[in-house]
């Protein structure tokens, strides 16, 4: 990767974080859920109700089987229509806002405005969803169905109604016509697990580097090493280490894991000590 | 005097370190997500007094440590944990303020009839919509009743259109000896299934209205036309009158639900076409959240209506009558909307 390589990357990911100030005055910088994930939370969710529904239908079956009584029919007809219509709504509503399928993909709803997700904003984004899954649908239907209506008339039928569904991804904040409408947007919200803080200094002595050598890296360097390192895959850190060895050079003397932890222990203690005094260094491009 | 230079070698061992800094927070940290995960899973009621209070602080100290960590520290897992627990407590300690109950309570006694006092333009317009495509149609089949035919769909009418006699249409309105014989076994299932069908018509018609509001109008329009076409054929055979207390029973909330779901749409099409002051998204946004709350009133309305038709309709034959349930229901949506209340003063 090149210089301009790198800034590109984090331009893009900076794109990606909004501003959100609570009231303590700490911005939050929520990120705004890719595209993919939203389809891919959309995919479970639609399959998960598919499932219920299939599960949901059998069961109305066998009892209307037992009881010879068409009050099974009714039951099933506001079951199908609730499950449908309030899946989405019910889910969004809870504590964490959001459906089964969002919080497999780690997103949750939010109010655009930071305040907080009112049960209208969730109706109202939920309500229109009903429209951008099923519209393209029903003019292909419609299409279908009627001879009258020639090819291409379809085509434009189709398309027009895509562009409201696939709305999400003409604009950078990847809102839906819904998110649009109720004022809110799908942000990540992953949880993330507190792993041991590898840059404690128990053994991190074992060899020691000049300020030269600790000088080449910055910032980006530091933690695509702590991803390796936190990794454990001996065949990355093999190729880091012998990446880091040549850079500094240094021969190959000690374990890889060894030589990998002293050296970002040294490189993290360098660069927060710099931090502390007002100095960021990005990556290795950045002057030191 | 001038105090002897103290030793360099004391500021090699520094007082702080992102990893000392970690050991002392890690347990705030700890206990906040302990805290939060009981919160998601079993709602405020399961905590102690003891943890409610423990709640805010713990909250308060994770953010300052993100922000200490933003600053120090470069250990991107730390970083990413802090962030997202941060995250996750923001909207737990912020997003609920309202116990359900309340909130559907407030819903019932003021949310729902505000939102739909807001819209009531909208809902005069798209009313005079309807009767303006009912009038239409009504003129053109009263005229010439081959125009009923584009009108409406041959499925849809089931023999009730200009050709039948006025004793098949005598029994479609529930009079006579084939309604009768035809019994009350399938009367709920046709009331489920008319309710599932108008709330999806109306669900559409709501938002097919940030289309700048013309799909809602047309939708509307059509709506009118096929209950003129209806009431033309039947006022040719002199049973305009039975006609309008088969309709009118469960009509006055079914329409008005129509009405109020378009209403809804239009409101949104017209805070983008028209944003005034505000910029177009929020005004959007503000008109979808009233448009909300109105369209859960609408479902609840046809819910009602769904169960005037099925039940209300076929047990009430008598005319009279259907007009009186049908006039009730009427006056009581209009007082439940439309009488101010205390709440609107504060």
């Amino acid at each position: 990767m090149t210089a301009a390589a790198n800034a590109k990357h984090r331009a893009a990911s900076a794109k990606k974080i909004r501003q959100f100030v609570t009231p303590e005055g700490v911005d939050l910088e929520l990120k705004i859920a890719s595209a993919g994930l939203r389809f891919g939370a959309l995919l479970v969710d639609l399959l998960l109700i598919l499932l219920a529904l299939f599960l949901f239908s059998l069961f109305m079956l066998w009892v209307g089987l037992a009881s010879q009584s068409d009050v099974t029919v009714v039951v099933w007809l506001l079951g199908a229509f609730v499950l449908r219509t309030f899946w989405f709504i019910g889910f969004e509503l809870g504590s964490r806002a959001a459906t089964p399928g969002k919080r497999l993909m780690g997103i949750r709803v939010v109010a655009r405005d930071g305040g907080r997700l009112t049960a209208d904003a969730v109706v109202a984004r939920n309500l229109i969803r009903e429209l951008e899954i099923f519209l393209p649908l029903m003019m292909l239907g419609a299409g279908a169905a009627e001879d009258m209506v020639s090819g291409w008339i379809m085509l434009a039928g189709i398309l027009w109604s895509l562009t409201l569904s696939l709305f999400l991804l003409f604009n950078r904040d990847r809102m839906r016509m819904g998110d649009l409408i109720a004022g809110t947007w799908v942000v990540m919200a992953q949880r993330v697990k507190l792993d041991a803080d590898i840059g404690v200094d128990a053994a991190g002595g074992a060899m020691t580097f000049t300020e030269a050598e600790l000088a080449v890296y910055g910032i980006f360097e530091l933690q695509e090493l702590e991803r390796v390192l936190r990794g454990r895959d001996p065949r990355a850190m093999r190729e880091v280490a012998d990446a880091i060895r040549a850079k500094i050079g240094r021969p190959v003397a000690e374990e890889d894991d060894v030589f990998l932890l002293s050296y970002y222990r040294q490189l993290k203690a360098r660069l927060e000590r710099k931090l502390l005094f007002g100095k960021r260094r990005e990556d290795k491009y950045a002057s030191d | 005097m001038i105090p002897p230079a103290a030793p360099a070698r004391v500021i090699d061992a520094p007082n702080f370190s992102t990893s000392r800094f970690r050991a002392e927070r890690e347990a705030d940290w700890i206990a906040f997500d302990l805290l939060l995960t009981k919160l998601e899973k079993k709602g405020a009621k399961a905590l102690t007094s003891d943890e409610l209070l423990q709640l805010p602080i713990l909250y308060r100290a994770t953010l300052s440590s993100l922000s200490i960590a933003r600053a120090t520290s470069l250990d991107r897992a730390l970083l990413d944990h802090l962030e997202a627990l941060s995250i996750r407590g923001y909207f737990l300690v912020y997003g609920v303020r309202e116990s359900r109950w309340n909130r559907l309570r407030r819903f019932f006694l003021y949310d729902w009839p505000a939102a739909v006092r807001s819209v009531w333009k909208e809902t005069l317009i798209i009313a005079l919509v309807i009767l303006l495509g009912a009038l239409t149609s009504y003129s053109l089949v009263a005229s010439n009743p081959e125009w009923y035919f584009n009108f409406v769909d041959e499925e849809m009418s089931g023999g009730r259109d200009p050709r039948a006699t006025a004793e098949y249409l005598q029994t479609t309105l529930g009079h006579g000896k084939a309604a009768a014989e035809k019994g009350e076994s399938g009367l709920h299932v046709f009331a489920t299934y008319l309710f599932t069908h108008n709330s999806r018509v109306s669900i559409l018609s709501f938002a097919l209205g940030f289309a700048f509001g013309v799909p809602t109008l047309m939708l509307e329009y059509y709506q009118g036309i096929g209950l003129g076409a209806m009431m033309a054929v039947f006022s040719a055979k002199g049973l305009g009158f039975d006609f309008g207390g088969w309709l009118f029973i469960h009509g006055t909330t079914e329409l008005f639900a129509a009405a109020l779901s378009g209403a809804a749409g239009l409101r949104i099409g017209t805070a983008v076409v028209f944003p005034g002051a505000r910029g177009r998204l929020q005004a959007a946004s503000q008109a979808g959240r009233t448009a909300g709350k109105v369209m859960v009133g609408v479902i609840l309305m046809l819910f009602a209506a769904g169960l005037l038709e099925g039940f209300g309709r076929q047990l009430i034959t008598d005319t009279m009558l259907r007009y009186a349930t049908g006039t009730l229901m009427l006056l009581f949506w209009l007082a439940y909307y439309y009488i101010p209340r205390r709440e609107d003063v504060t």
